[in-house]
């Protein structure tokens, strides 16, 4: 029974990251594009995109390059289908990730790894058009136009920040093109959109 | 006369006082065994020691209701916060984020001799090139990311190896960062106790500390949330306890108020308080003798024995009641000796066909069975010379009860009625009666018994039902199947447990069941360590090994020189021992799947099902073991198991009361020298019986080895009414019929009032008795006057 908590050790045996502070942002844009944007994205009830995704890691000497499909539905559920390098599924529902793979299912408790919520909660709030949740983890900052915009986010607690220092989402419309995650070891991934063409 | 009455009041007093010595220094035990096999075999001693000490009897299931769940988290948070730091318990675990820094740095550290995919294959350059590339695409997912700065020392990804290797179950769901049940209205935490489940005042020690950890941290809520927050426990040591106290309870309430009516019948019935004290002395002494008996017999007394002993007794009243009424008491003239040769007889026989009952429960393979036994015979036979030698000595000048007799006329008066209608009818109305009876016990054969275990126990289906749920909730099984592996010391079963888990990893494969759980993946045997150890290649060859590995992989070999290092520095490290293990909270996972009896050692394998609530095909174990040769494995079904034996002794006990209704039948016959009196006076009481049987089972209730245990009381305490008729129809010197009509009323009354009460008892097991011996001892009155009535009228 106990030996539940070794699950838990995951987050332990992490080495606590540098935490660098980011610069403040330049002072918003204007922010009736924001709800504008942001207004659109909520309308969509559904939403199935095909991903391209690199992690460019120091230790590595090339990046690790992934591809699948990102499927939303309306509020709260995010669906990441990794189909190569190999296939693994994350679910988010709620607060709750099932990360799901040819021989194993472990369930995480986002509460328990504050670390790993921002990575996925800048994607499913924005793709959910909750500025009001968006805004509960991040200082927004909005520039460029409803046609072409870039919304840059910055973790206000401190233990999200030793994970990301900063997620940059880029999109045209109520369409996500681009979501870039910076971590503050210099780390970052950066993951490429396009409606999905997959059966 | 003086000295003789000297005589008798030195021996009695000089018994009393031997058997209160005994008394006092007899030891008390309230732990299990008393529902557990005297001779037990091998498994039955293995299914004995799981269920007093196993890892499920320490277990104590927590669950935090109402108010709102961050409400509830917070407390859950709190309340594991300062349980940790209590000694009461081994572990304590809410799902809450930590694992302490002795339990990280141990795996951690171990994780070349701990983790199971390590062999010679691994640290090849295939082998490492296969390990390192899936580490690296772990790091593609946010999961896997948290092992990112781990890289340079475990490339190989080890320590997610271990952590799965240890946590083959099921998660509980979590919120708020704390497990929650299903449907989240609850949070949920375990505890599990340092002292052993059968432990009952360790158990309760550790529910006052949870109760007052939960108010601690409840108290630093806001006043309203604190308020609406409730505690919930469950789990074997919290029914253990709260059974503990229910008894008790019940059996002092009981007690007090049966004690209040009973007095008070016999004051109303003597108005004199000399009778009544004395009335109580056959009672009194009857209890210390038979509690004395079971000290000297069996050397520990069972806590069900000095609860229940005192109610089997309960017949021993009677015989003062008897005594003064018969013995006319009430004019005056202390008619002693004339009553000892009229109705002495009588209730010597009486108490010796009760101990004929009784000793059918002394071959019982059930203590607390074989205990009763013996505490009712002491009890009777010291009750019944009590009344014989010591009342008539203490008897005061000019004692006198009150005159019954205009009750014992008004009873006569009822029964002339009867002796109107012909022996016939009453024969047939009895022959109906028994025909229907027996039809309904027929008809229920099949159901008439409870035959498991939890028959006797007195938590409440809603209890079991609520238990039920939390453990699915926390995927804890019920513990219900498990595999055994025996051997002479901890590495022979920690070799076997190893041969079984690979056995149980196909059934895993396969389907046929859900997981396991393992003492040897917390710690491997010496041997699985040392090939592990032997395994990795030396400094020089792993760096050779290593530069090929990375061929084609994104990583440079110059990042892995702590993976190097700490590889070279587990070639040359001790293996792990259990007192490495000691020092971490995994301790209290490995303790709970090893148990060490006198000179055998046993590791434990929990089962569970494919899904949940399941049932698993034990055969399949039994043949995958067997299959792999795991020859000191053994498959155990704890429920099916302790059922079994339940069933066994329910069996045994109905054998040996049969068996003791032989014997009294045949002491009737010695005694009466008459079948046909012994017909009579056995038919009231098995048609009494037999009514009460079929009335208990037409009302639902599946009948246990309490309700045996009633029916021979039922027995016992009727057979002195029967004996009194029969004696009253076949004596030259019949006595006054009045006064002895009184005397059996009065006794049946104070009988249906004491055992009448057990009926509202909450503990089944009073229950039991009580609904058995109440209506019972009723009916056998009531058949055995109106057969003496019907006798008499065809006589006449």
């Amino acid at each position: 029974m106990m030996h539940r908590a070794l699950s838990f050790l995951v987050l332990c045996v992490l080495s606590t990251i540098g935490n660098s502070p980011t610069r403040a942002a330049p002072a918003s844009a204007d922010l009736h594009d924001l709800d504008h944007v942001m207004g659109m994205l909520a309308m969509r009830q559904h939403g199935r995109v095909e991903f391209i995704e690199q992690q460019f890691l120091a230790v590595l000497s090339h990046p690790i390059e992934s591809s699948g499909e990102l499927r939303y539905d309306a509020p709260d559920h995010l669906e990441k289908r990794t189909l190569k390098p190999y296939a693994e599924t994350l679910t988010l529902a709620g607060e709750v990730l099932t990360v799901e793979r040819a021989h194993s299912r472990r369930v995480m408790d986002l509460h328990a790894y504050p670390q790993v919520l921002p990575f996925i909660e800048s994607i499913r709030a924005t793709l959910a058009g909750d500025r009001k949740a968006l805004e509960r983890l991040f200082r927004l900052d909005f520039a460029g136009t409803v046609s072409r915009w870039t919304l840059t986010l910055v973790p206000l607690e401190s233990k999200v920040k030793q994970s990301v220092s900063q997620v940059r989402i880029e999109g045209a419309q109520d369409q996500l093109l681009k979501v870039e995650i910076r971590q503050p070891d210099g780390d970052r991934s950066l993951m490429t959109l396009r409606p999905s063409t997959l059966p | 006369m003086n000295v003789r009455r000297a005589r008798v009041l030195v021996v009695w007093l000089g018994c009393v006082a031997f058997a209160a010595i005994v008394v006092a220094r007899a030891h008390y035990s309230t732990d299990l065994s008393a529902f557990l096999p005297a001779h037990p075999t091998p498994a039955q001693q293995l299914l004995v020691d799981q269920l007093r000490d196993g890892p499920a009897s320490r277990l104590i299931l927590i669950a935090i209701e109402q108010g709102e769940a961050a409400s509830r988290a917070r407390v859950s948070l709190g309340l594991v916060e300062r349980l940790r730091k209590d000694p009461e318990f081994a572990s304590v675990n809410n799902g809450e984020a930590v694992a302490g820094q002795s339990d990280r740095e141990f795996l951690f550290q171990h994780r070349y001799v701990l983790s199971e995919a390590v062999n010679a294959q691994r640290f090849t350059a295939a082998g490492l090139n296969g390990a390192i590339r899936e580490t690296i695409d772990n790091l593609a997912s946010p999961a896997g990311l948290l092992f990112k700065s781990l890289l340079p020392r475990d490339p190989t990804g080890e320590l997610l190896n271990i952590i799965d290797q240890l946590e083959r179950s099921p998660q509980p769901a979590s919120r708020d960062g704390v497990w929650v049940g299903s449907d989240a209205t609850r949070a949920l935490a375990v505890a599990q106790t340092a002292a052993s489940g059968s432990d009952t005042d360790a158990q309760s020690r550790a529910i006052d500390a949870i109760r007052a950890a939960f108010a601690a941290a409840a108290a630093e809520l806001p006043q309203a949330a604190a308020n609406s927050v409730q505690l919930r426990l469950s789990g074997p040591g919290v029914f253990a306890v709260a059974a503990r106290a229910k008894i008790e309870r019940a059996a002092v309430r009981l007690s007090i108020v049966s004690s209040i009516l009973v007095v008070t019948l016999l004051l109303l019935v003597y108005r004199s308080l000399a009778a009544l004290g004395l009335g109580l002395l056959p009672v009194a002494t009857g209890a210390l003798v038979g509690i004395a008996a079971v000290a000297l017999g069996f050397g520990a007394v069972h806590g069900i024995t000095l609860g229940f002993g005192i109610t089997l007794i309960g017949e021993s009243v009677d015989y003062s009641i008897y005594f003064f009424v018969q013995s006319r008491q009430t004019q005056g003239d202390a008619d002693a000796s004339s009553w000892r040769q009229l109705w002495w007889p009588t209730i010597r026989l009486g108490m010796l066909t009760s101990v004929c009952g009784f000793a059918s429960l002394l071959p019982s393979g059930f203590p607390g069975l074989k205990q009763l036994g013996l505490y009712s015979i002491g009890g009777l036979i010291a009750a019944a010379l009590v009344t014989r030698y010591v009342l008539p000595a203490l008897l005061p000048a000019g004692f006198k009860i009150h005159d019954v007799r205009p009750l014992g006329l008004r009873v006569g008066g009822l029964l002339r009625r009867v002796q109107d209608l012909s022996g016939r009818t009453i024969l047939l109305c009895a022959a109906i009666l028994a025909a229907l009876a027996l039809a309904v016990l027929y008809h229920d054969r099949e159901s008439l018994w409870n035959r498991e275990l939890s028959a006797l126990s007195p938590i409440s289906t809603a209890e079991q039902n609520y238990d039920a749920k939390l453990r699915a909730d926390l995927g804890a099984a019920d513990v219900r199947d498990l595999v055994i592996v025996s051997g002479p010391d901890l590495e022979s079963i920690l070799r076997g447990a190893e041969a079984a888990a690979r056995a149980l990893q196909s059934l895993v494969d396969e389907k046929v069941i859900g997981g396991f759980e393992n003492p040897a993946a917390y710690l491997p045997s010496i041997v699985t360590q040392e090939s592990r150890r032997s395994s990795l290649p030396s400094a020089a060859d792993l760096r050779a090994n290593l530069s090929r590995a990375l061929e084609g992989l994104p990583l440079r070999a110059d990042h892995l020189q702590p993976f190097l290092e700490d590889v070279e520095a587990t070639r040359h490290a001790a293996l792990v021992t259990p007192r490495d293990l000691a020092g971490t909270s995994l301790s209290a996972g490995f303790d709970a799947l090893i148990l060490q009896q006198k000179d055998q050692w046993n590791a434990l394998l929990p089962l569970r099902s494919a899904e949940a609530g399941g049932k698993i095909d034990l055969s399949r174990v039994v043949a995958a073991l067997q299959h792999s040769q795991v020859d000191d494995a053994r498959v155990l079904d704890v429920k099916q198991e302790s059922d079994a034996l339940y069933d066994n002794y329910l069996a045994e006990a109905i054998h040996f009361s049969l068996a003791g209704f032989v014997a009294l039948t045949a002491l009737l016959l010695i005694a009466l020298r008459s079948p046909p009196r012994v017909a009579r006076v056995l038919a009231p009481l098995v048609l009494a019986v037999v009514t009460v049987a079929a009335g208990l089972s037409l009302a639902g209730v599946h009948l246990s080895i309490l309700h045996l245990v009633g029916m021979l009381l039922i027995v016992a305490v009727g057979s002195n009414y029967a004996l009194f008729f029969d004696r009253q129809a076949n004596s030259e010197e019949a006595g006054d019929e009045a006064l002895t009509l009184a005397a059996l009323v009065i006794a049946n009354a104070s009988t249906v009032i004491a055992f009448g009460l057990l009926s509202f008892s909450q503990v089944p097991v009073l229950v039991a008795l009580g609904t058995t011996v109440a209506p019972g001892t009723f009916l056998a009155l009531l058949f055995a006057a109106i057969g003496a009535s019907a006798a008499r009228s065809a006589h006449a």
